[in-house]
């Protein structure tokens, strides 16, 4: 590597986002980008952004794809706010990203993509990087197309080719500016075009171009440098959120001692979570893609009769499509679990961007009253946890579980601690080995559960369905009594679950001023926005949710012993409705529906609101 | 039934204790009946079989037979079993539908369980009505059909289910009728046979709301000339005398008569492995100038799925080895703190 002419200045943390055309490769970029932060020791999060359409017309606005990373020497629980810096490879990137950026931060583009044509299609009446448009900004515009044919200019490359690997230009730019290594990439491009040598050359070479030619930059007068992180001693990885869960799902079904059976129908942003799991089948997974949501479900129930574990993945379409498949499941008891990765709706909405507006339909949107659990993951680490808890929950009570992510956890990164395996408690399961005294009907004191007696076995051949059933033998039954002490018995099915889950205790003031209640992948934002205003003296506590149906037993006395509630959400206020209809307390909403995370800085402002500035 | 059998079960351990709540004179009672007859003479344990439905008169089979029963939701039954057959491989499994939970609501379940080539059964109970909800047509009533929700007639065209099962790609495909008990037997015993996706499209008569619809193939005097019993490798055959045959003319069958003498040699030989021929029966079931096959329409050995996809997990087993998590959670770049 190049000797590092310039001085270094250390400093807390930095925001980088990485954008282009949806063929530029940026997710590419920022996931290499990632790998090399989480070894640098780094605490990291990152967020991916791109487009519904796989290739929307090049250099429109439609088509820009972006990769976001926030990377420090603190904990931090979000990809953060506003960008130190912005990678622009072309015109529409510019456009649609601008706004994210601080004043004076850095705006690193590709000349060579500015052209007439790409800025006439993403509106610019002038190019930007040649008038004094962008005079607030640190503007870093290079040639890098020439730049990389000229590092390969003995290769004999194609120009498409060339234009494709400017993408390592800018990796090794950035790298350069933030002292990040470039090992893991040049071992990441060698396995990956492994039969193509001359891609290998030509891609590391842009690599290297872009790495060295940090050192000839006027604009920068320091590299960057961040600190590691302090972390909870252990091993760590990164992990994406839908893989997370799908560790999670393997994990618990170990514990459990059976196997999994998942099917899913294919849609964003849940698709990852079949195509993962499908490539386990020596973990004795069974995979079934099915013809469609609807089959995804019913499968899995069919599957779950016959003592797997079963499971099925969505966003809110097919949640909506699954709704009277899980009344059947909640109906014959059976314990299986339902993630939705929750997208921005209603109807299609759009499907590549992040909502958390799924929440009410989780918890009623069927026919009849039909109870499930419903549980949210906070963090792409936290699908771990949350997943091994449905499955756990699912088993033990026999019970439909649903897990709400979103399309922000999904497909979003952070440091993982690898948990020890043997470490992790063993699943309770109700399967009936021994036929004496077999009743289908026949239920756990403690939980409620029914017995699990599978095909296969001998002499415990019964009958289940949809119809309702009498409370003691299970057969059909239309008694008008028996059906509400059925009813009650669903609902108590799942209240009994809050005596087992941990009680509420408030980060931060145990009482006072503001406390902040969140669930699911605002936590990283409200997280930091209660510690910011903390330490400017500001009376504040912060609980996050992940039981949902039921909340935990101390929530509503939780509640009570701060003046203000503010409940942020990416929705128009479900769980506010849910804390102002079961606790009849005021509490304000903090909404917003723009298919975006929310920011520290929103959260913030709205909390000194309360907390009277 | 030719398979030895270890196993000693009868008809009666298959009733269950629940009473049976269809009405007095349905044909589903027939059908039941032959069931409870065959399980306990497949040599298979009692606890290996289920029993899977999804909503319709025909869909409270379950309740009725004293085995593992799914009554699940409407047209869903082939998902479900789908699920089970997948989970444990070794039971023996048997959907039972009607002609509005496979054909209307679960149209799409239908034809992809066909397709999959799943070794399993599935009871398709024609009555051509809705009966559980009092009597609208169905997909499989005829047009012009008066009925609650069609005063003026239906104008909707029947769905033929033979013909949308080959076209699905279906391996087994056979055709019965309530009043024939010994042909059905035969017929449920065939079904069980076959490894794959088995359908057997059973004409049930609903006196209540649709009485007498099949009643020119079960009436003793009418039914010589207007079924036609199909048996693999013998000539399609038919009429009070046996005098009538089917035969190919281009690329279409015709009736002939066998009263003239080596007219018997035109007539087709039923081969119930080409598919052709299959499509062509499958064509015959509205068709007024032709008597109605019933039998083994088509028949294919392919491998099931859930023979393909156990064979990938024991595949995957043999050459990754059994999955271990810890290796699984540092499969990729890892640091410590």
């Amino acid at each position: 590597m190049a000797n590092k002419s310039k001085s270094k200045k250390n400093v807390d943390r930095v925001v980088i986002r990485f954008t282009g055309d949806s063929g530029d490769g940026m997710q590419l970029t920022g996931s290499r980008f990632t790998e090399a932060t989480a070894i640098m020791g780094n605490d990291l999060a990152t967020y991916p952004d791109y487009p519904a359409e796989i290739r929307a017309p090049a250099g429109s606005l439609a088509g820009v794809s972006s990769f976001q990373i926030q990377f420090s020497s603190d904990n931090i629980g979000t990809p953060g706010d506003k960008l130190d810096v912005l990678v622009a490879m072309n015109p529409a990137a510019l456009k649609t990203n601008l706004a994210d950026l601080k004043s004076s931060g850095i705006i690193i583009a590709n000349k060579a993509n500015y052209t007439d044509k790409n800025l006439r299609l993403s509106g610019w009446e002038l190019n930007p990087l040649e008038d004094d448009f962008l005079r607030d900004y640190r503007v870093i515009a290079l040639d890098m197309t020439r730049l990389v044919s000229n590092a390969v200019e003995d290769m004999d490359l194609s120009l498409k080719l060339i234009s494709r690997s400017t993408n390592m230009f800018a990796l090794g730019l950035v790298s350069w500016m933030y002292d990040r290594a470039l090992d893991s990439t040049i071992n990441f491009i060698k396995d990956k075009f492994a039969k193509r040598p001359e891609l290998v050359e030509a891609n590391i070479r842009a690599l290297k171009a872009g790495y060295n030619y940090g050192d000839t930059i006027e604009e920068i007068q320091h590299v960057v440098t961040v600190s590691k992180a302090k972390f909870e001693p252990g091993v760590y990885r990164n992990i994406v959120g839908n893989q997370a869960m799908c560790f999670g799902l393997i994990t618990a079904a170990e514990k459990a001692g059976l196997d999994i059976y998942f099917s899913g129908y294919p849609i964003t942003p849940a698709s990852d979570i079949l195509h993962i799991l499908s490539g386990y089948k020596n973990f004795r997974i069974k995979t079934f893609q099915a013809e469609d949501e609807i089959a995804a479900i019913m499968s899995v129930i069919g599957a779950v009769f016959c003592g797997d574990l079963g499971i099925t993945a969505t966003s809110g379409p097919g949640m909506a499509l699954k709704g009277e498949s899980l009344g059947l499941a909640v109906a014959t008891e059976l314990p299986l679990v339902v993630l939705n990765i929750q997208r921005a709706g209603p109807s299609t909405g759009m499907p590549t961007k992040t909502e958390q507006a799924d929440l009410l339909q989780a918890l009623f949107g069927r026919n009849g009253e039909s109870p499930v659990v419903v549980l949210a993951a906070n963090s792409p680490a936290d699908c771990f946890s949350t997943a091994f808890e449905a499955c756990r929950i699912a088993l033990e009570h026999m019970i439909p579980v649903v897990v709400l992510s979103d399309a922000f956890l999904a497909h979003g990164s952070e440091p993982w601690l690898i948990p020890q395996t043997k470490s992790l408690p063993k699943i309770r399961t109700h399967l009936v080995k021994n036929p004496n005294g077999f009743n289908s009907f026949k239920r756990e004191e403690k939980t409620l559960a029914r017995q699990w007696g599978i095909p296969g076995t001998k002499g415990l051949e019964h009958r289940v369905g949809g119809l309702e059933k009498d409370i003691e033998t299970g057969d059909v039954s239309y008694d008008p009594i028996n059906h509400e002490k059925m009813m009650n018995l669903r609902q108590q099915k799942v209240d009994i679950i809050a005596n087992e889950i941990p009680l509420v205790d408030p980060f931060g003031d145990k009482s006072g001023k503001v406390l902040v209640v969140g669930w699911g992948s605002s936590f990283g934002a409200i997280r930091e926005a209660v510690n910011r205003s903390r330490k400017e003296n500001h009376n504040v506590g912060h609980v996050h949710l992940r039981h949902l149906n039921p909340f935990p037993l101390n929530l509503g006395e939780t509640l009570l012993k701060y003046q203000n509630i503010l409940v942020p959400e990416m929705n128009s206020g479900q769980l506010l409705l849910l804390l102002r209809g079961k606790f009849l307390i005021d509490a304000s909403g903090l909404n917003k529906v723009q298919g975006k995370p929310l920011g520290v800085d929103e959260v913030y402002d709205k909390i000194i609101e309360l907390a009277g500035g | 039934m030719s398979e030895v059998s270890t196993i000693t079960l009868s008809k009666k351990d298959f009733i269950s204790d629940q009473d049976v709540r269809w009405c007095p004179g349905c044909g589903d009672y027939a059908i039941l009946s032959q069931v409870q007859k065959l399980f306990p003479k497949l040599g298979i344990p009692k606890e290996k079989f289920l029993v899977v439905s999804g909503i319709g008169c025909s869909s409270r089979f379950p309740y009725y037979l004293d085995t593992f029963g799914f009554h699940s939701i409407h047209g869903r039954a082939p998902a479900l079993a789908t699920g089970a057959k997948i989970a444990n491989p070794d039971l023996s499994v048997w959907i039972v539908t009607g002609d509005g939970d496979s054909m209307s609501i679960g149209g799409n379940h239908f034809i992809h369980v066909l397709r999959r080539n799943f070794d399993l059964n599935i009871l398709l109970f024609n009555n051509q009505v809705y009966g559980l909800t009092k009597g609208q047509y169905s997909p499989t009533s005829e047009i012009g059909r008066i009925s609650n929700s069609t005063p003026f007639g239906s104008v909707d065209y029947p769905f033929n289910p033979p013909l949308l099962a080959l076209g699905a790609g279906g391996t087994f495909v056979a055709r019965s009728i309530d009043r024939e008990q010994k042909h059905l037997q035969g017929i449920l015993y065939e079904a069980y046979k076959h490894k794959g996706t088995s359908l057997v499209e059973i004409y049930q008569n609903c006196w209540v709301f649709n009485d007498g619809a099949f009643a020119s193939l079960t009436d003793r005097e009418m039914k010589m000339e207007t079924q036609l019993v199909l048996e693999n490798g013998k000539p399609m055959i038919f009429g009070r005398n046996q005098d009538k045959g089917l035969t190919l003319k281009g690329s279409k069958l015709e009736v002939i008569s066998l009263t003239k003498k080596n007219s018997i040699n035109e007539v087709m030989i039923h081969d119930e492995q080409n598919k052709i021929q299959g499509l062509l029966l499958s064509e015959l079931t509205y068709d007024k100038n032709f008597p109605t096959p019933i039998g083994v329409i088509y028949r294919e050995e392919k491998p099931t799925y859930e023979t393909m996809l156990h064979n990938q997990l024991s595949q995957a087993l043999k050459t990754r080895g059994k999955g271990d998590l810890d290796k699984l959670f540092n499969d990729s770049h890892t640091w410590k703190v």
